[in-house]
């Protein structure tokens, strides 16, 4: 039945291809009785960010074992753009047979309140398959920063509001997220400092530039470790193993600011319910994985409890979610298009 | 000494025969898609970086490495053969590498290009050795005001680019940074020029725009020359660079190492300005200004070698700061995180054999690159000679895919399409597309540092004269402006009015 098992090196352009097509062959092959002999043609997940992201990275990871399960091919596909929106707009819009599958972060929960013009429903439009990992947020400053405590940065915000500078990775971003939060939960307003992307944000938190940010631990936990950001809190109810010595935002007297950047997966709305079921259950073999533990340990995570990587604690998550982020962002007055 | 044990640790590692049968794999495929059209890099390393995930971390950044520079390398090729640069550093070296080859002097182009490189591939790997951890040091002084004043300095000195009327190669350098602008603006979120096309919120790929201008324009010109409508060149010259060639290119390979390292440093961007720096260098220093655009090979040699040199020293920030400068490093970020490393300031102390094993790799692969392309020189300058109603419908067919395969988008596609065709008829009212494709490339690097700096100062415009590093740097773009364009205005008049394409 699989007309390709192996993918070679060669095959470079060939193997995005395959990608393209089999995406659309999904589509063409109609969803009406995908039931039983599913799967019987390659999965694409969607991850609607750049490849080797966090979102990219968790989805690789879990890619082969729930193929494994599964007993067919994933393939994981990027389409960017637009915060995420782009991707799920197209997987929202994609045949209903379990063949074209969205990984997606807090961005989910986000994008209705950042943008006017959506062109999906998040809650509407989707199945929900189940929560996948969630990624504890880290408050960073400059090395040489003022503040030596969390309390002691929220007096210092307090007092020279029109004076500190608050980086993020760009609107929608998860440390744009996590910033306004932070703001929220002081009664602050900073002065937010915008970039394209972690990386050249971190570059100008690292040399000084910018005064502090909040931010995943995938991308901070390095520069914490060799002292070359000054670290406050970590933004989870419980402490990160590869921090052990950083408190909680609760511990350090912050205890409503609480994000986490959690992941989903999805399918389109109509998606036959064995079909969900399926992909449910090769999750959860994925997520109980020794290889995905160990490698998500690394990116200072874990997966979520079995319970979690259900659709019924998805739906949720995603409705308690869509419903606070709702309010922050509206309180904020923030628009994204 | 420490940096001989280093280097020791490094070649050990580095000469394990899977570490160079990969470093080879690497460099191969960042050749192959560096020639091919349209296909980058960076979609290379995404779609292979799953496959590294079961090699060792420092077998995995090798071969990884080993597509971006070997790609810097197969980029050329294109630029000179059929006016196709991948990258925009390759955009420079299609200004007079193309020339030669339609001189059918393709042959010292590419040997210029692969000689030049691979000098400046070994001098900025020794400088990656010697002076990776203080290098970065001084690239995290470059804030948001100091990279303004770097890339303004860059668009000021790249109207050397033009061969004619610098009041048109500034038009088209505005008319890049318009280009540049359609998209969401990152600060407010505004979509700027989308026309209510979701598909333009992203702004337009780089890719399509070069593909467009230099590609598709280049295949509409030469379509209407009954010349080079049967074959590109219809007879060869040399395949081998001159004695006067090599007399010519030491010179340019030495500044455009120079420069070339230490651009290639600055994360914001200075890796971009290396090859265009050093084409303005050469040709303001030039005793044969008027060879320029014409097929002068110091303009192929200085330009190469300053890509390749920045293309090795811009992984001085992510080695030893474990910040990345390009979106390959940030990918190769993500094989970091993968294989359990976590990127920072400590990985050069904490794994020390990739660390010098990634630096030792590098001139491997640099050694490895000369090795296979000298000898495919041959082979491509007989591409020139493929019919030409045969070449022009397979440059574009792969352009189209390689192009597609960037984001599975077909509107990229239609963006070649409409490049094309303006740039075509931007040639034809004598305006050329490269200082265009700078203006597109630097625009919104300048748009975003200057906002930046003035959000970070609260508005206050006086931190880029307060600033030393940007100070300076305004200065010398001030000097290069008065020394340079005035006095040149009115030859560039003349210039013009003896040119005849």
């Amino acid at each position: 039945m699989r007309r390709t098992r192996a993918a070679t090196i060669a095959a470079i352009g060939v193997l995005s291809l395959v990608a393209a097509c089999s995406d659309n062959g999904g589509g063409a092959s109609g969803g009406g009785n995908a039931g039983s002999n599913y799967p019987d043609q390659n999965i694409t997940i969607v991850v609607p960010f750049s490849a080797g992201g966090p979102t990219d990275t968790v989805t690789r990871m879990i890619a082969d074992p729930m193929a494994k399960k599964l007993g067919g091919k994933v393939v994981v596909q990027n389409v960017e753009g637009a915060g995420g929106t782009v991707g799920a707009g197209e997987v929202a819009r994609a045949e209903p047979d379990g063949y074209t599958v969205l990984m997606h972060h807090i961005g989910m929960s986000t994008a209705p309140a950042l943008y006017a013009d959506l062109g999906y429903k998040p809650l509407e439009d989707f199945e929900m398959v189940g929560l996948v990992t969630e990624v504890p947020m880290t408050i960073v400053a400059k090395k040489d920063f003022q503040p030596a405590t969390l309390q002691d940065l929220v007096t210092y915000v307090k007092a020279n509001a029109s004076k500190v500078t608050l980086a993020n990775a760009g609107i929608g971003a998860a440390s744009h997220l996590c910033g306004l939060l932070f703001q929220t939960a002081t009664g602050t307003k900073l002065q937010e400092v915008p970039y394209e992307g972690t990386g050249p944000a971190l570059t100008d938190l690292v040399g000084g530039q910018v005064d502090f940010m909040c931010d995943q631990t995938t991308n901070t936990s390095g520069q914490i470790a060799a002292g070359k950001v000054k670290a406050y809190a970590v933004t989870t109810p419980e402490r990160v193993k590869s921090l052990p010595d950083l408190p909680t935002t609760a511990e350090a007297g912050l205890p409503n600011l609480q994000v986490s950047v959690w992941h989903g997966l999805y399918v389109p709305k109509g998606t036959p319910a064995d079909v969900v079921q399926k992909l449910t259950e090769a999750l959860k073999v994925a997520l109980a994985d020794q290889a995905v533990v160990d490698q998500m340990a690394k990116l200072g995570t874990a997966p979520v409890s079995a319970e979690d990587a259900t659709p019924e604690a998805h739906r949720a998550k995603l409705e308690e979610q869509l419903a606070t982020w709702a309010k922050v962002i509206g309180d904020a007055g923030v628009k994204a298009s | 000494m420490d940096l001989l044990d280093n280097l020791a640790l490094g070649f050990s590692t580095a000469f394990l025969v899977q570490n160079v049968l990969y470093c080879f794999v690497g460099v191969l495929l960042g050749t192959a898609v560096g020639v091919l059209p349209g296909i980058g890099p960076t979609a290379t390393v995404a779609m292979l970086l799953p496959i590294t995930f079961s090699f060792e971390p420092v077998t995995a950044l090798i071969m990884l490495a080993g597509i971006y520079y070997g790609a810097q390398y197969g980029g050329s090729t294109t630029a000179i053969l059929i006016n196709l640069p991948g990258e925009s550093s390759a955009a420079v070296t299609a200004l007079d590498g193309h020339e030669m080859a339609r001189q059918g002097r393709a042959g010292p182009a590419l040997a210029a290009a692969a000689i030049g490189s691979f000098i400046a591939g070994t001098v900025a790997t020794v400088v990656l050795a010697v002076a990776a951890p203080p290098l970065a040091e001084v690239a995290l002084k470059f804030g948001p005001a100091e990279y303004f004043s770097l890339v303004l300095l860059g668009l000021v000195v790249s109207i050397a680019l033009a061969r004619g009327s610098a009041l048109k190669a500034l038009a088209m350098i505005a008319l890049g940074i318009l280009f540049g602008t359609v998209g969401q603006d990152i600060y407010t979120g505004a979509p700027r020029f989308v026309f209510d096309q979701r598909e333009l919120y992203g702004g337009i790929d780089f890719v399509s725009v070069a593909v467009g201008m230099f590609g598709v324009a280049e295949i509409l010109r030469n379509l209407e020359n009954e010349h080079t409508r049967t074959a590109i060149v219809s007879k060869v010259k040399n395949l081998w660079p001159t004695a006067e060639d090599r007399r010519r290119i030491i010179g340019p390979i030495a500044r455009g190492t120079g420069l070339g390292s230490a651009l290639g440093v600055l994360p914001g961007g200075g890796h971009v300005l290396a090859s265009f720096t050093s084409y303005a260098v050469e040709k303001r220093i030039s005793k044969r200004k008027q060879e320029f655009g014409r097929g002068a090979i110091e303009g192929v040699a200085g330009p190469e070698s300053a890509n390749n040199a920045a293309a090795q020293t811009s992984f001085i920030p992510l080695l030893t700061l474990g910040l990345p400068a390009h979106p390959v490093m940030a990918l190769m970020v993500g094989a970091f995180i993968v294989h359990g490393i976590t990127p920072g300031p400590n990985v050069i102390n904490d794994e020390p054999a990739l660390f010098w094993g990634l630096i030792a790799s590098m001139w491997i692969g640099n050694v490895l690159l000369v090795l296979l392309n000298l000898p495919l020189i041959g082979m491509w300058v007989r591409m020139l000679r493929i019919p030409y109603a045969v070449l022009f419908p397979m440059i574009i067919l792969f352009a189209a895919i390689g192009t597609y395969s960037l984001s599975f988008n077909a509107f990229d596609v239609y963006a070649i399409a409409f490049f094309g065709i303006l740039g075509y008829v931007l040639i034809k009212c004598g305006c050329e597309p490269a200082p265009l494709l700078l203006g597109f490339v630097l625009g919104p690097l300048l748009e975003e540092n200057l906002r930046r700096a003035l959000i970070i100062s609260r508005g206050d415009a006086t931190v880029f004269f307060t600033r030393p590093i940007s100070v300076a740097l305004l200065i010398v773009a001030v000097l290069f402006l008065v020394v340079s364009v005035l006095p040149t205005i009115s030859r560039r008049r003349e210039e013009v009015f003896a040119e005849d394409d």
